[in-house]
C-alpha cells in the first residue's frame, strides 16, 4: 500500500528547524525506556521499520516493544519491514502538546499529505496505537519550535 | 456517590424491521419531546450517557439512545447470525423509522452522530415530515476515505484493537482521559465486522453527494456540528454540505473531534444546549 504522497502545499503551523525535529526524533528511544507501559504494550512485537522526518528518516528496530536500535538512514542494503515518514513541519506540529487540528494524528497526516505510509503494514496495523504512542511521545515536554 | 442510582431506565423494545421482529435495547429519561440519539459506526448507545442524564436538557425532553441491531445489547436478528453485515441506507432508515414507530413516538426529533449524522441528512430528505427536528453530528454528505477498511476484520488483527486505534485519532487532544479511554472502550468491545458493516453504509452505499439540495428545512430544521479535530468528517465536510442545504445551521466546535458527545461532555453542552433550546423555542411559537 502506498498512502497519498507527502505534499508541500500546507505551510508549517508552527515555528521549527529541521535540526530541532531530528534531535527531538533522536530521544524516542529514551522517552520509550522510561515508559514501561507503552513498552509493555508492544511486548509482542519484533520489527525493523524506516521512521522519522522524511528529510532524515531512521532505521528503528524493536524488539519486544523496546527500541534496541536507531540508526539514520540509508544504511548500505538494510530492509525494513513499513516506514512512516512526515515532513519536519508535520513532526514540528505533531508534537505541541496542543498540536492544531488536523496534524494530531498520524494517520491525518497522511490524509492531508504531509506523511507517507509505505511497504507491509501489517506489523504497523496490529500494533497501530503502540506507533501513535510512540511517535507522539516527544509532545510530553512540548516540541519548542525554533531554536 | 456510592449508592447514587442514575435516573437512566433501560429495556428492550420488539421492532418490526423488514419483516422480522429484532429485539431491540434502549436506554430513556426525561419527559417531553421525544429526542432520539443514534451513535457511532461500530459502537453503541452508552455513547449517549451524559446527554441522558443531564437535568435540563431531560425536563423538556424525552432522551432515548438505542443500540443499533447487531451493537451493544441489540443481537443480530435471528435470522442473520452467521451472515455478513453490511448497513445500507435503506436498512438504517428503515430500522430509525422502526424503532420510533414501535415506541409510538409522535414526531421526534432525532440527532446522530457520523454515521448517525449521515443518516439523518437521508432522513431530511427522504421523510422529513415524520420530524420535529434533525441534528447531525459529525455530518456530511461524502468524505474522503482515509484508511482500507479490510484491516478492521480479519483473523491475523485484533478487531478491537485496530478499531480502537483508528478512532483514536479523531478524539480531539486535550479532553478528559477518562471519557477518552471510555470512548475507545466501545470499539474495543464491538461485535467481529460491525465496524467494517457499518462504514459499508458510510463509504459505499451512503454517498447522499448531489441529493442533499432537496432538503427543506422549513419542513424540518436541520442543525450540522461538526469537531475542529474531526479529520474524518471535516469541518470543511459539513460546511461544504450545509452549504447546499438552505437554511440549515452549521457550526464548527472547538476542542472537540469525531465523538462530541462522550469524549468531552462538558464541552459538547456549550455546543448542544443552544440547539435544544432553539428547538423549543420553535415549539412555543
Amino acid at each position: 500500500m502506498e498512502s497519498e504522497r507527502v505534499g508541500q502545499t500546507d505551510g508549517p503551523p508552527v515555528p521549527f528547524t529541521p535540526e530541532a525535529v531530528i534531535a527531538t526524533f533522536q530521544t524516542i528511544p529514551e522517552l520509550l525506556a522510561r515508559d514501561e507501559i507503552l513498552a509493555a504494550r508492544g511486548r509482542w512485537l519484533d520489527v525493523d521499520c524506516l521512521l522519522g522526518p522524511s528529510t532524515q528518516p531512521f532505521h528503528v528496530a524493536i524488539r519486544a516493544g523496546r527500541i534496541v536500535d536507531m540508526t539514520p538512514a540509508p544504511v548500505l542494503m538494510r530492509s525494513w519491514r513499513f516506514a512512516y515518514r512526515a515532513t519536519p513541519a508535520a513532526f514540528a506540529a505533531h508534537w505541541q502538546k496542543m498540536p492544531p487540528a488536523g496534524w494530531h494524528d498520524l494517520l491525518a497526516l497522511t490524509k492531508r499529505g504531509q506523511a507517507t505510509l509505505e511497504g507491509d503494514l501489517h506489523p504497523f496495523m496490529t500494533h497501530l496505537q503502540y506507533f501513535k504512542d510512540l511517535l507522539a511521545l516527544p509532545r510530553r515536554s512540548g516540541f519548542g519550535g525554533a531554536s | 456517590m456510592n449508592g447514587y442510582v442514575e435516573p437512566i431506565v433501560g429495556r428492550y423494545v420488539h421492532a418490526d424491521i423488514d419483516g422480522e421482529i429484532n429485539r431491540i435495547y434502549f436506554e430513556e429519561n426525561g419527559s417531553g419531546i421525544p429526542l432520539v440519539c443514534l451513535h457511532t459506526a461500530g459502537s453503541d448507545a452508552r455513547q449517549w450517557r451524559h446527554l441522558l442524564v443531564d437535568d435540563e436538557f431531560t425536563k423538556h425532553f424525552r432522551v432515548i439512545a438505542f443500540d443499533m441491531p447487531w451493537h451493544g445489547k441489540s443481537n443480530p436478528p435471528d435470522s442473520r447470525y452467521g451472515s455478513e453485515y453490511r448497513l445500507t441506507t435503506a436498512s438504517y432508515t428503515t430500522t430509525i423509522r422502526a424503532f420510533c414507530s414501535a415506541l409510538g413516538l409522535e414526531r421526534p426529533v432525532v440527532m446522530g452522530c457520523s454515521i448517525g449524522g449521515r443518516i439523518v441528512l437521508n432522513l431530511a430528505i427522504e421523510h422529513a415530515r415524520e420530524f420535529r427536528a434533525l441534528i447531525g453530528l459529525e455530518a456530511a454528505d461524502f468524505q474522503q476515505p482515509w484508511y482500507d477498511t479490510a484491516w478492521l476484520n480479519r483473523p491475523d488483527v485484533h478487531g478491537g484493537e485496530v478499531c480502537a486505534a483508528l478512532v483514536s485519532g479523531l478524539i480531539a487532544p486535550g479532553g478528559p482521559e477518562a471519557a477518552r479511554d471510555e470512548t475507545l472502550w466501545g470499539y474495543r468491545q464491538g461485535g467481529p465486522g460491525i465496524f467494517k458493516g457499518d462504514l459499508y453504509f458510510y463509504r459505499v452505499d451512503g454517498d447522499l453527494r448531489g441529493r442533499t439540495g432537496n432538503i427543506d428545512v422549513n419542513q424540518c430544521p436541520l442543525y450540522l456540528l461538526t469537531g475542529e479535530y474531526d479529520f474524518s468528517c471535516t469541518p470543511e465536510d459539513t460546511l461544504r454540505t450545509a452549504a447546499g442545504i438552505p437554511g440549515a445551521k452549521a457550526t464548527v466546535m472547538e476542542r472537540l473531534g469525531h465523538f462530541p458527545m462522550s469524549e468531552n461532555p462538558d464541552q459538547f453542552r456549550r455546543y448542544i444546549a443552544p440547539v435544544l433550546q432553539d428547538i423549543l423555542d420553535k415549539q412555543k411559537l
